[in-house]
Formats: C-alpha cells, structure tokens, sequence
C-alpha cells in the first residue's frame, strides 16, 4: 500500500510540472503584464515620478527576464533577484492588484474553498449512494421514476443559474439571503462554536447547488452499474439458496458496482470545482472563486496564476484520494497486477 | 402408392449420390426475410440510425424542439418586434405584459394593454400600472421598427410587432428599456452557435490527436494519452475564465465571439480524442480491416474508407452530448463579464443584467433567459443520448 501511494505521487510530479507551466503560459498571454500596462498609462497621462519605481518592482519580479526564466523564476528552479525563491521555496508571489503577498490574500479563502469541495464531494457520496441502490433494486417503481426524473432536471440546470433561482426564491419564500459563508455578526471574530455553526448552516445551500448535477450524474451511473450486477447468475444462484435479500446486496452485487462507483468521482471532481467557483461568485462566497474573477479582470497574474495552480491542485488531490480509496477497496488495483499472474 | 413411395426412394437415394443442382444456390431462400426486414437489412449505416433514432421518442421531440430554437437563428430580425438594442426610454424596468383576448366580455383577438409609468420616490423605482382604457392588438405579419436583415438589407418586416403608438414587451424591459423578448431571439443566434462552431474545432483536434495516437501508437500514443489525461484532471471553468480573459479587450464582439467558441474548442477535445482512439484500436482488429490491408491497401485508403464510417457515427453522437457544456460555458463566461459584452447579445450577456440579488428580486424577468438556457441543454442531452443509442445499430 505505501509503495503503492508513493508511485502514486511521483507519478504527480510531472502532471504538476506540465500544469503549473501550462497556468503560467495562459495568465501570460494578454499583451504585457500588471506593471508595465500601469507604466504604459502613466506615461499615457505624462506623469513619470513613479515609472522608476515601476521598473524597479519590475525588475525585483523578474518580470523584464525571458519567457522561460519568468517561468522558472516563478517556480523557483531558476535564481531570480532574491535567489531561488518561487513556488517551491513557498513563495507564492505578489498580488499587485492588493499590494500584499499572495499568501495573505488567498491564505484566508483557502480553508473555505477546501471545506466547500470536500463537502460537495461527501453530499454527492450521502445521496447519490442510498437512493442509487434504491433506484435499482426498485426498478420502475414510482421512487426509481422520481429520483431519474430529479436527476434529469439536477443534470440540466446548470449550477450557476440553479444558484441564482435558489437565490431569488429564498429570498421571496423566506425572505433571507443565501449569499456568503456565515452570518454578518461573525464577521472578523475569533472561531466559536456558534460561528462553527453559522457557516455549517450557509454551506448547506452553496453544496447542494454545486453538487447536485453531480449527484445525479453518480446516480445513475451507480445504478446502471448495479443493474448489470443484480441480472448475473451468481446472484440468482444466491437467492436460491436462500440467502436473505439484504445481506445477498450487500455481500456481493454491491461491492462489484462500488468499484466504478469510487472511480467515477476521479471524473466529477474537475466539473465540481469548476461548478465552486462560479457559484461562489454568484452566491458570494469567500472562496478563491471571487478572488480568481477580479485578478483575471485586472491582470494581477501572480495572484490568478497562483489560484488557477491551486484549483488544479486540489483537483489532483481529489483524484489522488479517489485512487486510494479504490485501491483500497480493490486488491488488483493495489498490488498492480501481480497477484492475479 | 406404395409403388410410387419406392420409387422416389430410390431416385432419392440416386440424387443424393450423385445429382447437383445446377441452379446458384441463392442463401435467402433458407430463411425468408420479410419486406421490411429485408428493408432493414439492406439500408444504409445512416438509414439505420435514423430508423433506430425515431423510435426514440423523447429524443425525437427534442431533436424537433432544437430545430425550433435554431430557426431563430437566421430569422431572428423577422421573429422579434424589436431589434435587440431597440431602447425605449419611457420603459426602463417595465414588467411584462400580459396577452388578454377579450376586452370588457368582447372578443378583440390577442391584444396588451398599455402600460402607464410612474416614480415612486419612496423606493426610486419605476412603477407600472396597467391602463385598461388603452387597448393595443397585437399586429401579425407586419412592419414594425426597422433592421438590417443579417446586418446587409434594410428592411421593417416583422412576423409579429405591437400596435401603432402602443408597446410589446412580452417579457418586460430591462435597465435601458430594451425588450427582453427581442433579445432572447437574438441571443439565440450567439448562443446556439457558439456550441456548434466549439464542437467543430473540438472535433478536428479530437481526430487529429485521437487518429494519431491511435494509429501510430507507441510513444506517440502515451505522450498524447498523458497530455490527454492532464487536460482531463483540468477544472475546465477557470481555464476558460483565465483564457477569455486573455483576449484583447479592443478586438470587436465578432472576433471576442470567434475567439470564445476557439476557447471553448480548444479545452473539449481531449474526451473525443479519446473515444476516436480507443474506437480506431478497436476497429484496426476487426477482420474486415485486416483484410483491406493484407490485399494491399493504404494506410490513407483504410482509414478513409474501412475505419472512418465505422466511428464516424459515434463522434457525431458524443459531439452533440458537449454542445450545451460549451453553450454553458459561453453564459457562465458572458454571465461573469469575461466572455460577449454589449452590443453583442446572447442569453449569457442578458443574464449578466441579474448579477444583484436587488435586481434579481425586484426585477424577476431579467432572469428569464434561464428557461431557454435550461430547455436547449436538456433537449441536447437527450438528443445526444438518442443519438448515442442509435450510434450502436447492430446492438
């Protein structure tokens, strides 16, 4: 198992190398950078007091270097004005736009960003489980029609517009709004319990809307694949033997369909933290969504590379844990094959 | 009769020694096809499909549903009573208009009433009260306020427009008194499109990388199958965000819409990729392709003519099930300013007006372009699905 967890991340290292190489060459395709667009404009209006600290900031972010060495300033595998001192040496950068340390601007969002996608990822696992095996032990009944015609309209809204009618009817029905993360008056305290709570209670809308295209799709993944198990022989062979229907579900059918059910996350995850960040901008949440939209729209690149590097991260992450889960359930995952030769 | 039993006994037992029919020897009269089987059996691949296709129901009314959505398209100037940035400054924020059909107990045909603007100082907000004196029919097949047909002939015709003096606002107004009816039409022509025009480039780089990695294989193939699977783990929203916020903020809304469809191209192949890959390995074992090339054909002649049809089928099918995440994708992008900006007009960009819960709650019909939106991807949906099934007719 541990053997198999550290090939597992090596083999993230170049995924990592290829991504934060393929953000750095995407945050720096507009025309010129933060500085030298704000030089530009100030020549523009013919003040030239601060173009010489301009260039000087300039040339303390390597910005004046190559492409390349730009790039591997950034990461920290080239020496730039201060050494190496990139991403690795855990220097995140500088957000122009704030006028701080990337890491103080993101830093607080984080955790919330962590918290929101972790909690997709348990929703979508809570729901789409129980009601996946209902819907195909109880094929074409009343509940199986239901919850696929649920999830039909779950797969269709899109998450953002599902936010903002959720938002407009919660506002009308019950007169509260539903964006932001805890309740005004918690705002800058210390974490306490009720404010554990407060943002317990305003996670609960944020998860549903990211999370319920998802569930749906895991739905009826699951129970498809537990279709194809529950017509098998071996289980009929069960049955007649007289095994009791619950334990016959549990002990065999089930755990063949958990297997692709486990995998399938790997692939919803891209979608769910894509779905984080734009709900978050439309719900208003302090997550890294928000702040992603305002350092595109002002060209602070560091500070949009940096969380376009950190999405992507938690992404791999994500189908990191899958992978283990699945290696957990699964020894020929596991052990690579050589126990079955 | 036992005579005649005899004998054709022995001239039996003479034929099935020596006699051979000399007649071809024709395989369907073994087992008779009915017409329709026989039908069935010698149509072509897309025949097939289409018959598998129209049994299908719910995919059928869906494919019948998009073409109407699509007929907006070319039509848009004769379908609207308004151009899309018609303004009309005595109806800012006005609520839409009901359709009634009698007037006072008396049949007058479809027909709005006017509506009468006031400010409430209270809440500065414009408030409409529908004046029951003023009745305006609506007006079919006329001329109404004047376009440019596709941007090049002047024209006034209209297949609906409102009365003489009055107004149409099917579904209200918005912040600068533009009908938000008029402009779903004519945001359908940017948004149905920018998913078609996305699949095209999506599928060109989906055949070009999936043909290569699967034809050549070896190296080439895992290097592409590694760049395929990074792409995959991507979360795609904040790529597109990242990337259409690249793009230059002078170019004009024609070439921002052609760069957002090459953006949302440029991010969806690799899943095609791989389906014609794994499609094209499957395919290059199956006898028949073999064959072709153990009498000697070329490489170019056996994926053009034996292993092209074979998929072609099943990219079309999973092209349709990726239209709506681009036709998505482009009102997630509008929606959040970084995609199509006025002038320029798609469900997206109408959307961006009910950014504010105010303006959500107060003016509920700036959200109307989310029924359409919701309609056109659930319709691709099912009609991708209708499609996949199709795809598969053997099965």
């Amino acid at each position: 198992m541990i053997f198999y967890i550290l090939r597992r991340l090596l083999g993230m290292v170049p995924t990592l190398l290829v991504i934060s190489f393929l953000t750095f060459f995407i945050i720096e395709l507009p025309a010129g950078d933060y500085i030298s667009n704000q030089i530009a404009a100030l020549k523009a209006t013919g003040e030239s007091s601060s173009i010489a600290k301009l260039e000087f900031l300039r040339k303390e972010f390597a910005l004046d270097r190559p492409f390349l060495e730009r790039y591997l300033v950034w990461v920290g595998l080239w020496p730039g004005p201060h050494g190496f001192d990139g991403l690795i040496q855990g220097n995140w950068g500088w957000s122009f736009e704030y006028d701080k340390p990337v890491a103080e601007v993101v830093g607080p969002t984080m955790p919330l960003t962590i918290v929101l996608n972790a909690a997709t990822i348990l929703f979508v696992y809570v729901v789409a489980f129980p009601i996946g095996i209902y819907s195909a032990t109880r094929q074409y009944s009343w509940g199986d029609y239901g919850f696929t015609f649920l999830g039909y309209i779950g797969l269709a809204t899109p998450n953002f517009l599902l936010g903002l009618i959720l938002l407009y009817f919660s506002n009308r029905w019950f007169g509260l709004s539903i964006g932001g993360l805890m309740d005004p008056q918690y705002i800058g305290k210390p974490w306490s319990m009720g404010k554990m709570m407060s943002v317990l209670g305003h996670l609960i809308v944020p998860t549903i809307v990211i999370g319920t295209a998802g569930t749906a799709a895991m739905i009826r993944r699951l129970r498809a694949n537990l279709l194809d198990e529950l017509h098998r022989q071996y289980v009929t062979t069960a049955r007649a033997k007289g095994m009791r229907e619950a334990h016959l579900l549990v002990k065999y059918p089930l755990r063949m369909a958990l297997n692709p059910f486990i995998a399938d996350i790997g692939n919803l995850i891209p979608s769910l933290v894509s779905g984080s960040v734009i709900v978050s901008v439309v719900l208003n949440l302090p997550t890294v969504g928000p702040v992603l939209l305002t350092a595109l729209q002002s060209q602070d690149q560091f500070l949009s590379g940096f969380i376009l590097l950190f999405v992507a991260l938690l992404t791999l992450f994500g189908m990191l844990i899958s992978d283990l889960l699945l290696a957990v359930l699964d020894p020929r995952i596991r052990l690579g094959g050589r126990a079955v030769s | 009769m036992n005579e005649a039993r005899g004998e054709r006994a022995a001239m039996d037992r003479e034929k099935s020694v020596h006699y051979v029919n000399p007649e071809a020897f024709n395989p369907a009269s073994v087992e008779t096809l009915t017409p329709e089987q026989e039908r069935y059996y010698q149509s072509s691949q897309w025949k097939i499909m289409w018959l598998k296709f129209r049994r299908h129901k719910v995919a059928l009314w869906s494919a019948v549903i998009l073409f109407l959505f699509y007929l907006n398209v070319p039509f848009a100037e004769v379908i609207a009573p308004y151009t899309a940035n018609d303004r009309s400054n005595d109806h800012l924020f006005a609520p839409p208009q009901a359709v009634h059909f009698f007037h006072e107990g008396e049949f007058v045909g479809p027909f709005v009433y006017g509506q009468t603007a006031s400010i409430d100082i209270q809440t500065v907000k414009w408030v409409f009260t529908e004046d029951r004196s003023k009745v305006y029919p609506i007006r079919f097949f006329c001329t109404g306020s004047p376009y440019k047909f596709w941007g090049l002939f002047d024209a006034s015709f209209h297949v609906i427009c409102p009365a003489e003096g009055g107004t149409l606002f099917l579904l209200g107004t918005d912040r600068l008194g533009r009908d938000v009816y008029s402009g779903l039409i004519y945001g359908a022509r940017l948004s149905l499109t920018v998913g078609l025009i996305g699949v095209v480039i999506s599928i060109v780089l989906g055949m070009t990388f999936g043909g290569i990695a699967g034809y050549f294989g070896g190296i080439v193939d895992s290097l592409i199958q590694r760049i395929i699977e990074i792409l995959r783990s991507l979360p795609e929203l904040p790529l597109w965000m990242a990337l259409s916020a690249a793009l230059p903020v002078t170019w004009s809304p024609v070439w921002i819409y052609f760069g957002i469809t090459i953006i949302l191209g440029l991010l969806d192949w690799p899943g095609l990729a791989r389906a014609v890959r794994s499609k094209l390995l499957a395919l290059r074992e199956e006898e028949y392709a073999k064959a072709a090339v153990l009498m000697g054909a070329k490489p170019s002649r056996v994926i053009a003519k034996h292993l092209l049809p074979g998929f072609t089928s099943h990219i079309i099918a999973s092209a349709t099930l990726s239209v709506p995440s681009m036709i998505l994708g482009e009102t997630a992008l509008s929606y959040l300013n970084l995609g199509l900006r006025r002038p320029a007009v798609s469900w997206g960009v109408m959307l961006n007006e009910a950014q504010d819960i105010t303006v959500i709650v107060v003016y509920p019909w700036l959200m109307a372009p989310v029924v359409p939106i919701i309609i056109v991807v659930l319709a691709f949906n099912f009609m991708g699905d209708g499609l996949r099934d199709a795809a598969d007719p053997y099965k």
